[in-house]
């Protein structure tokens, strides 16, 4: 069959499951007072709508920051006033000022969708496109198969169009496929050698989400070594000079409103960052999820000093991996793109460099990506996403054993191991690295099964309420740890070898 | 002919577990008033006696398929009452709490492993191609994409809500033992199938005449006629216990308590009006548009008078009555009596000449589709017993392959009416989209040695849809016809599709009579 036709099926058949799970049951609605971050996206959009740019970040008797204020990067705004010219258009109640707080009806909520997956079809599905089916390796088929592989990644449709509500404030929203969307033209551009194309398309994903932060030090790193070796005193400085000019010229863009007044700046960067507020070790401790159900079960850690030691972790592991990138010339957009593992962040924003990795390691990819879904179970169990949860795990399970054919692909030479295990073989002969992936494989998805099955079905017994979520989270942080291990490894012991098969390319 | 190797087996593991996924997410979209219906005959069949069954009047929706589905609701509603036993109470009328819900989608989602053994039987029918090494121009691995993936029965099953997958996997399971010259087998699952829904009566002549002529015969003349000497009369014993004992188990009890009348009478309401609430794109859409448009015309040219003239409106969305302006007024009578002349060439052709059991399946088709376009009272949805059949020979050679192509295509148009809520558009769409690309594509790459599938005009008459769907569901809803002229996109949709139904309708007739005798050689080798 015809290439063209494989890609719009798959394309058609991931915006059917995207609708298909959008469809499902609204359980944020009717939640008063604060409703949920569904309420959250149609305030903003009330917000930007009805107030002058300069007070939207600022408390006023028209905004009350403490419901749902603005917290994100202007361009989110933006976004926001798109969305909301749009919906004056077919019913201006949605939008109208104070009064339509809480407005929850069918028509609404399919406003909502429709801007999600308008979102998804301009930034990051033509992005997952391009990435698979010039970027990847093998043949036109597998290529494919990568590309529905990325495409039905569960954790993202479910958290774009499942609907969550209170769980995370500031950090999970809807819309997550702008940002992602926009890192992963990033990559695209750096990939295909346009590095002011990529750092432009990057600038757009941090002014969208302040979460693309964590993605931005390899960026950083890799644009920095390129230009390294390009010789720091001649045309590498020049090029640095124009990266560093695109990166300020889309910044100022972005800010262009903001940047009249400091005071105005200031104020959207405290929004942005609310360290003065307190927030910032709760939303930490949060997001530091299998850390914080450390602390938990221990008991030991105050959470500031759990606050130093997570930041620190990250710190070191950053260090860890960009040293490396800066120093090591030559490198290829594949090869960094393992340097985007770098924090044991078990969500989304992680997944993305991991699906990038889909058709390279398919088994370890896709075990992981299959992890990060089931750590969000708790929060989509809240929010009676049970059902979508089950399938798309399932279809992603399907897809990845059968398309990727990911159980065979288990040799050491899959795995990307094999330069590690030739010194290891003459000691540890037994060593069978094929079988032990694969059986691990196979018991982390049948505990994850029964976890799955036991935290839906049954009640947790009264003196440890937070039983089955404590279990989850233990569960993935293990795996995480691993995979954070695993990548790394691989990352720092494969980088020579790729060094030299690239080059030649 | 077993196409299916190890490789191809487990693709179509992953196929049918893909689908049934599919499925799932879609438990929580609308239902229709038929949800409604099911759940009442849950209640029926399990809180009255089987003498009650086709008395019982609460709901409007009363008991009207034959016994042995009355007998499944029955098996069903000892499950249903684990989920929630208050839908078994025959008095909570729309009753439709989330296990409710969730039990009876998943009744249609897991009876529908029916259908997927099936369609693998049918797979193994299609002759594997030796010269393709990919898999997915593999005849066999299409056909199964085809069926499983088929739009009708997704919308009309799991968003619509009915037991197609089930009904249909014994329909085709019967061809497809016909195809393995499986007689009696054959025969045995039909008549279940017969006393599971009657609607498939209307295929009854083509098995008829084929188990009389070929099976009961065991020999033809030279020419192709029939050898009367060759007569088998154990066979036709055969076949007659088996089919009769079918029915004794099915009717027998309803006979003893001296209620056939009662039952045949819910059983073939003919108080309904010629056309169903959404006009299906048959012979009588064009018959009815004719009359309007006459009608129009006399009033303008002040032929006609205008009292006597019906403004009734025929696609209000209820099941009504309608009396012509112009052209004489249809009853049910004139219907079946179109039918049976619409359909008897056919069957005298399959009597004169047998061509196998694809000559079989080709006048199981046409008796299909020839009901469709003249029966009375037809839901769109009957396009699908002409579809899924259709699929098996579409799989088999380019000029089938092209009037399934125009007939799926406008059939599964025509049923887009039946989902009209704004949350399930999108996957209505979607799912159109994906099945038609991947027909399109995929048969013409399958023959893509023989040439286009379609001529110019035909891609025309396809393309034509889009600008009419878009006209429908998106113009039209902005214009002032809305208050004026409230049928006008469902009459413009089953006229402009009932062209294309009749068009392949006809193809479809000629292929039968013509079909040249070396075709039919190269076939039988």
């Amino acid at each position: 069959m015809r290439d063209w036709s494989l890609v719009s099926l798959s394309v058609l058949f991931g915006l059917t499951a995207r609708w298909a799970v959008s469809l499902s049951s609204y359980s944020g609605a009717g939640k008063a007072p604060m409703f949920g971050d569904y309420e959250a996206q149609r305030h903003w959009q009330e917000v930007t709508y009805n107030l002058p740019v300069e007070e939207w970040y600022f408390n006023t008797s028209d905004n009350n920051l403490l419901y749902w204020g603005l917290d994100y990067p202007p361009l989110t705004a933006y976004h926001s006033l798109l969305c909301a010219h749009i919906a004056q258009l077919i019913n201006p109640d949605w939008i109208s000022l104070h009064t339509s707080r809480g407005y929850e009806s069918i028509s609404h909520k399919l406003y909502m969708r429709a801007t999600v997956m308008a979102a998804d079809l301009i930034v990051y599905i033509p992005a997952v496109l391009l990435y698979s089916l010039y970027f990847s390796e093998g043949s036109s088929k597998k290529k494919v198969s990568t590309m529905l592989c990325m495409l039905l990644y569960p954790g993202l449709i479910l958290i774009d169009y499942g609907h969550f509500h209170v769980c995370f404030p500031q950090h999970w929203n809807t819309y997550n496929c702008v940002s992602l969307g926009f890192a992963l033209w990033g990559v695209l551009g750096l990939a295909l050698g346009w590095d002011l194309c990529g750092s432009l398309a990057f600038c757009l994903a941090l002014n969208y989400k302040q979460m693309e932060l964590y993605h931005a030090l390899p960026f950083f790193c890799y644009l920095l070594g390129k230009c390294t070796r390009e010789g720091l005193t001649g045309k590498g400085l020049t090029h640095l000079l124009k990266i560093a000019g695109t990166v300020a010229a889309s910044f100022a863009l972005c800010w262009l409103p903001f940047l009249a007044d400091p005071a105005q700046a200031l104020q959207v960067l405290r929004r942005l960052f609310p360290v003065d507020r307190g927030l910032f070790e709760d939303k930490v401790a949060n997001t530091w999820c299998s850390l914080s159900i450390l602390v938990k079960v221990k008991n030991l850690l105050l959470p500031q000093t759990q606050l130093r030691l997570s930041a620190s972790h990250t710190v070191c592991v950053l260090c860890l991996q960009c040293i490396p990138i800066v120093f090591v010339s030559a490198v290829h957009p594949h090869t960094w793109l393992f340097f985007w593992l770098f924090s044991v962040h078990p969500h989304c924003l992680c997944a993305l460099p991991v699906c990038l990795l889909i058709s390279e390691i398919p088994f370890m990819s896709t075990w992981f990506l299959q992890v990060t879904t089931f750590s969000m179970l708790p929060l989509l169990l809240k929010d009676g996403l049970l059902l979508p949860y089950i399938v798309t795990s399932l279809a992603f399970l399907l897809i990845s054993i059968t398309l990727l054919s990911a159980l065979e692909q288990t040799s050491e030479e899959d795995l990307k191991l094999k330069q590690l295990f030739t010194c290891r073989r003459k000691h540890m002969p037994w060593f069978n690295a094929p079988l032990l992936a694969k059986s691990g494989y196979i018991l982390s998805v049948l505990c994850m099964a029964v976890l799955s099955f036991l935290s839906a079905a049954l009640s947790p017994p009264a003196r440890l309420p937070d039983l089955f979520p404590v279990a989850i989270s233990l569960f993935s942080y293990v795996h995480f740890v691993g995979f954070l291990i695993y990548f790394n490894t691989i990352h720092l012991t494969e980088l020579p070898s790729k060094k030299t098969e690239k080059k030649t390319n | 002919m077993a196409a299916l190797t190890a490789v191809s087996w487990s693709c179509f593991l992953t196929l049918s577990i893909g689908v049934s996924l599919l499925k799932c997410l879609l438990i929580t979209t609308y239902h229709s008033t038929d949800f409604e219906v099911h759940r009442n005959w849950l209640a029926i069949t399990h809180s009255l006696p089987v003498s009650q069954w086709y008395y019982e009047a609460t709901s409007e929706w009363t008991l009207d398929y034959p016994p042995l589905f009355a007998w499944f609701e029955y098996g069903l509603s000892h499950i249903a009452k684990y989920f929630d036993k208050e839908m078994l109470v025959i008095q909570h009328l729309n009753h439709a709490s989330p296990a409710t819900v969730l039990f009876q989608r998943l009744s249609v989602i897991l009876t529908d492993i029916v259908f997927i053994y099936t369609v693998r039987e049918c797979c193994r029918c299609v002759n594997g191609r030796k010269e393709s090494k990919e898999l997915l121009e593999e005849p066999a691995f299409i056909l199964a994409m085809l069926l499983l993936w088929n739009f009708g029965l997704l919308i009309i099953d799991h968003i619509h809500f009915q037991y197609n997958g089930f009904l249909f996997g014994f329909l085709l399971l019967s061809v497809a033992r016909l195809l393995q010259n499986r007689h009696l087998e054959g025969a045995l699952v039909f008549a279940v199938l017969l006393n599971l829904k009657h609607i498939y009566l209307y295929v009854a002549p083509a098995y008829g005449i084929y188990l009389l002529r070929s099976y009961c015969f065991t020999k033809s003349a030279p020419d192709g006629s029939v050898q009367w000497s060759s007569f088998s009369f154990t066979r036709l014993v055969a076949l007659g216990t088996i089919v009769c004992s079918v029915f004794a188990v099915s009717f027998g009890p309803f006979i003893t308590m001296g209620q056939l009348p009662q039952v045949l009478s819910r059983l073939f309401p003919f108080k309904r009006g010629l056309c169903h609430a959404y006009w299906a794109p048959n012979f009588w859409a064009l018959y009815n548009a004719v009359d309007k448009a006459l009608s129009i015309l006399g009033l303008k040219l002040k032929l006609l008078d205008a009292d006597g003239a019906s403004k009734a409106s025929m696609t209000g969305g209820l099941v009504q009555e309608f009396r012509h302006t112009v052209l004489p007024s249809v009853s049910p009578l004139t219907t079946f009596i179109c039918t049976l002349v619409s359909i008897t060439p056919a069957v005298l052709c399959l009597w004169r000449k047998p061509q196998g059991p694809r000559g079989f399946l080709r006048c199981l088709i046409i008796c299909a589709l020839g009901s469709f376009m003249f029966g009375w009272h037809v839901h769109e949805k009957a396009i699908l017993i002409a579809i899924l059949p259709l699929s098996l020979m579409a799989v088999d050679n380019r000029r089938d392959a092209g009037i399934f192509i125009i007939l799926t295509t406008t059939g599964h148009l025509s049923l887009f009416p039946l989902i009209f809520t704004a949350p399930e558009q999108p996957i209505k769409i979607l799912l159109m989209l994906l099945f038609t690309i991947y027909s399109l594509a995929s048969l013409q790459r399958l023959f893509r040695k023989e040439g286009s599938l379609l001529s110019w005009l035909e891609a025309v008459y396809l393309t034509g849809l889009v600008p009419l769907e878009v006209f429908c569901e998106v113009v039209y809803p902005l214009t002032s016809w809305q208050q004026t002229l409230p049928f006008l996109p469902l009459l413009l949709t089953s006229v402009y599709c009932a062209l294309g139904v009749t068009y392949s309708f006809f193809k479809l007739y000629l292929s039968m009579l013509t079909e040249p005798e070396g075709m039919q050689k190269r076939k039988d080798q």
